[in-house]
């Protein structure tokens, strides 16, 4: 039997991965720079986190939670940043076409995390091809203080795990910060039209640096999530899935506007996960056409937003092109 | 500013400028393109850096090493092609890349709360004083060319500028709206502000300024008072040498009818009426100027004939030499190629429709022929098209350091030249050309009339729409006046005046009514 209560909290646990994946990404796209390396991104930024954290489990001290939960995101972030930074020094100031820049980072994402999540598995020699860092999820599922108290609204409101409240709130600051302050200002500015913002005095490769990198770092924490606290603290090698460019797909569909990524990352995730609750016994093949909803869903909204052909809810104008300031 | 020199790899842009520019005048900067007017001021506002040379500003030396500095120093300029964000409010543009507070100066912190509202009420002020008219929350997408450059100078004002430069600010204005701006710098200069314009208008630096000083080539050659000068002076300094202000206007020989468009009626795509029943014809060995208030279906008038606009009623007869006629209107432009009917068209859109800016000279040139067989069947010939940009190099004398340079990189009078000379190549029965000289610079200017006259003289059918009307009466044979898509009038260049022509532009018929 299908129930809200039960269907809910698992779509919004879903949909942390995505919008922090989105809120990452919209960063990175404000700034004129279409990353598709997000997904690589996500999946470098889990896979350092896991690492991180496996020694640290493994390093044979008591397991303190809080350092436990630190050091995966640490690593997790450095391991983001060092592909931010790869992103960066290709698309800003090497000038490098930035499609094929991020495709390439999403291969060898994806590549890498699965290399060193084989090693790992090899070290623990373990009979699954999983790697289980139960304590570490543990702590990182700590949930609000005041959470299961409040019956079914408290279920559907408090029950989530504290990053979860951690990622909302950066994806309502990202919105405040891109919208009501100068330098979200000036970051628009930059993304779409960056010779008038180097005109008005502002550093661009400055501000292209510091938006690409801090968004993949939120993406990459966008990763780490889904291992520790969705997955319970297992990875598996492709486990994480076409999440990344379903984080991507996002960004258009709340139209580069963070604070909407919020509840439209709730029904991706509530649209990812929908298949698991269809009638046993329905035929294979409705499965995956169930699967495909959330990217259904993103044509729709492109399509809306083209037909619709407000100048608000356009990409920004100058996404996807270098700039260098003595081209003509 | 003295001894300045700027270089551009080998190309020398400013030698050795001396320039004084004093407090609450207006200075008009006059050049040729290419002349190094809009590089010396990018130097004075901080877009490029002097290799050589001193900036004093109230006798102080200074160094203006960014547009920020060049800001701080009071200096703004206004660039020809606008630096504005188009999702931003007139409000949110006029403030971007400012740090300080524009009553305590004191900084305002990256990621507390911007105060538009206190931006818009300073704005307005800025406008009450001057008589703009600026509405800080209107997106600049939903902005006309002229309330754009208000924005842009209300920016300038904003950030405390006394030293204003504006660079052809007129170029993209129409002539109520240049009234209008030169109303707001005179009141400036009442302000005490101090105000350059750069221009290649004669009639404008005659209208506005109190000096004029001139470049040419790179350096300066002198100022003049702009009262005690005249057309004639400034135009032999920008040149070097004597230029005759007058075009030619050879006789026109063996006239016979060419093109004979009948009651050509044609709807935009939003269904409004651009041209109705118009009716004229273009004679060969003539020049029939077209004039008309822009938007009045000059730009349909001649796309129909090109075959490029979709024609509701009418005919377009073009008569070959023997006599027989053929119905353009029903065929498209690939048709009409194939007839071996030989139109060239000018489009007024030189790098949208008539070059593509990021190819080079030679494939431009491909453009006009790489649908004829190559040697070689589904090869191109390339050979064709680079002995034909060789020539109109030459022959033209197109600046350009090679034939493989992008033709965006050339300057405005080149680009100009190379379309020419591409259409005439062909050897066409009919030249089309719209707003040839936009843009251009007297000399390059006078070329193309040149080279318009030419193709009279060869018995070409030539249709100029112009937007200057003096160039106009002296140009053309005979011209046709539109007036809102209706044919006002068709006069004769030679007999018709200015006054008259004007009429026509704003009134059927030319009858002054009430």
């Amino acid at each position: 039997m299908f129930s809200l209560v039960t269907f809910l909290p698992r779509a919004i646990v879903q949909s942390i991965p995505l919008l922090l994946g989105c809120v990452g990404e919209t960063l990175n796209e404000k700034s004129g720079s279409l990353n598709l390396g997000i997904p690589g991104v996500m999946y470098v930024g889990a896979i350092s986190g896991v690492i991180g954290s496996f020694m640290y489990e493994n390093s044979g001290g008591t397991f303190n939670p809080v350092i436990g939960v630190i050091i995966p995101i640490i690593t997790c972030m450095l391991g983001a940043l060092m592909m931010g930074l790869i992103f960066c020094f290709l698309t800003v100031t090497l000038r490098a076409n930035q499609n094929v820049t991020g495709l390439a980072m999403t291969t060898f994402g994806v590549g890498f995390g699965n290399f060193f999540g084989g090693s790992i598995i090899k070290l623990t020699g373990a009979e699954v091809p999983s790697i289980t860092l139960s304590a570490t999820s543990k702590a990182f599922k700590t949930t609000l203080p005041f959470a299961g108290k409040a019956g079914a609204i408290g279920e559907l409101l408090f029950s989530y795990s504290f990053m979860t409240y951690v990622a909302i709130i950066i994806a309502i600051f990202t919105a405040y910060m891109l919208n009501k302050t100068r330098t979200g200002l000036e970051l628009r500015a930059v993304g779409e039209n960056p010779a008038t913002a180097d005109a008005a005095g502002i550093n661009i490769n400055r501000y292209k640096y510091f938006s690409i990198c801090i968004g993949c770092m939120i993406a990459g924490i966008g990763g780490l999530f889904y291992v520790l606290d969705y997955a319970n603290g297992v990875w598996s090698n492709d486990a994480f899935g076409d999440r990344g460019w379903l984080a991507i797909a996002l960004v258009i569909f709340s139209i580069w506007r963070p604070n909407w990524a919020i509840w439209e990352s709730i029904l991706f995730g509530g649209l990812y996960i929908l298949y698991l609750y269809i009638p046993t016994g329905t035929n294979f093949a409705m499965k995956e056409i169930y699967k495909m909803l959330p990217y259904l869903v993103t044509i729709i909204m492109l399509i809306a937003i083209s037909l619709r052909n407000k100048h608000e809810n356009q990409p920004p104008e100058a996404l996807g092109l270098p700039y260098f300031r003595e081209d003509r | 500013m003295r001894n300045i020199t700027k270089t551009f790899g080998t190309i020398t842009a400013n030698k050795n400028v001396d320039l004084d520019i004093y407090r609450g005048e207006i200075l008009s900067l006059l050049g040729e393109n290419g002349s190094g007017k809009t590089t010396l001021m990018n130097m004075l506002s901080g877009i490029y850096f002097p290799d050589e040379g001193e900036i004093y500003i109230d006798g102080e030396p200074v160094v203006i090493s960014s547009p920020k500095v060049a800001s701080d120093l009071g200096i703004g300029m206004i660039h020809q092609h606008f630096k504005l964000v188009n999702v931003f409010t007139a409000a949110q543009n006029i403030i971007l890349g400012i740090d300080q507070d524009s009553e305590n100066g004191k900084k305002i912190k990256g990621f507390s709360k911007l105060d538009v509202e206190k931006a818009s009420k300073k704005i307005r002020e800025i406008c009450d004083l001057y008589g703009f008219d600026v509405d800080p929350d209107q997106k600049v997408y939903d902005m006309s060319v002229s309330q754009k450059q208000t924005v842009e100078i209300v920016k300038v004002l904003y950030k405390g500028a006394d030293i204003l430069i504006l660079d052809e600010p007129t170029a993209v204005l129409t002539p109520q709206e240049t009234e209008k701006l030169f109303a707001v710098l005179r009141n400036m200069r009442e302000d005490g502000k101090t105000v350059v314009i750069i221009t290649h208008k004669l009639h404008e630096v005659e209208a506005i300024s109190d000096k004029v000083a001139i470049l040419r080539k790179g350096e300066y050659i002198g100022t003049l008072i702009t009262k005690e000068t005249n057309a004639q002076e400034m135009t032999n300094m920008m040149v070097g040498r004597e230029v005759k202000l007058n075009i030619d206007r050879p006789e026109p020989h063996d006239v016979k009818p060419r093109i004979k468009v009948k009651g050509l009626t044609v709807r935009s795509e939003d269904g409004l009426l651009k041209l109705d029943d118009v009716s004229f014809t273009a004679n060969t060995g003539e020049v029939l100027g077209i004039a008309g208030i822009s938007g009045c279906g000059q730009k349909e008038l001649l796309e129909a004939i090109a075959g490029l606009q979709p024609i509701e009623k009418g005919e377009i007869i073009y008569v070959e030499d023997d006599g027989t006629e053929t119905n353009l209107a029903e065929l498209s432009d690939l048709e009409i190629d194939a007839k071996g009917v030989s139109l060239a068209f000018v489009p007024e859109d030189r790098l949208g429709m008539g070059l593509v800016a990021s190819m080079d000279l030679v494939d431009n040139m491909m453009l006009r022929s790489f649908r004829r067989k190559g040697k070689i069947a589904g090869f191109t010939d390339r050979k064709t098209p680079r002995d034909l940009a060789e020539k109109v190099v030459e022959e033209l004398e197109v600046v350009t350091p090679s034939l493989e340079t992008p033709v965006r990189r050339l300057s405005g009078g080149n680009v100009q030249k190379v379309l020419v000379g591409r259409e005439i190549a062909m050897n066409p029965t009919v030249l089309m050309s719209a707003y040839a000289v936009r843009g251009l610079d007297i000399n390059a200017s006078y070329i193309i009339y040149d080279l318009v006259n030419q193709q009279k003289e060869r018995g070409v059918a030539v249709i100029f729409v112009g937007e200057d009307l003096d160039v106009l009466l002296e140009l053309s044979d005979r011209i046709l006046v539109l007036c809102g898509g209706k044919v006002s009038g068709i006069v004769d260049g030679r007999t018709a005046d200015k006054n008259g022509v004007g009429l026509l532009m704003t009134k059927l018929g030319g009858e002054a009514v009430g």
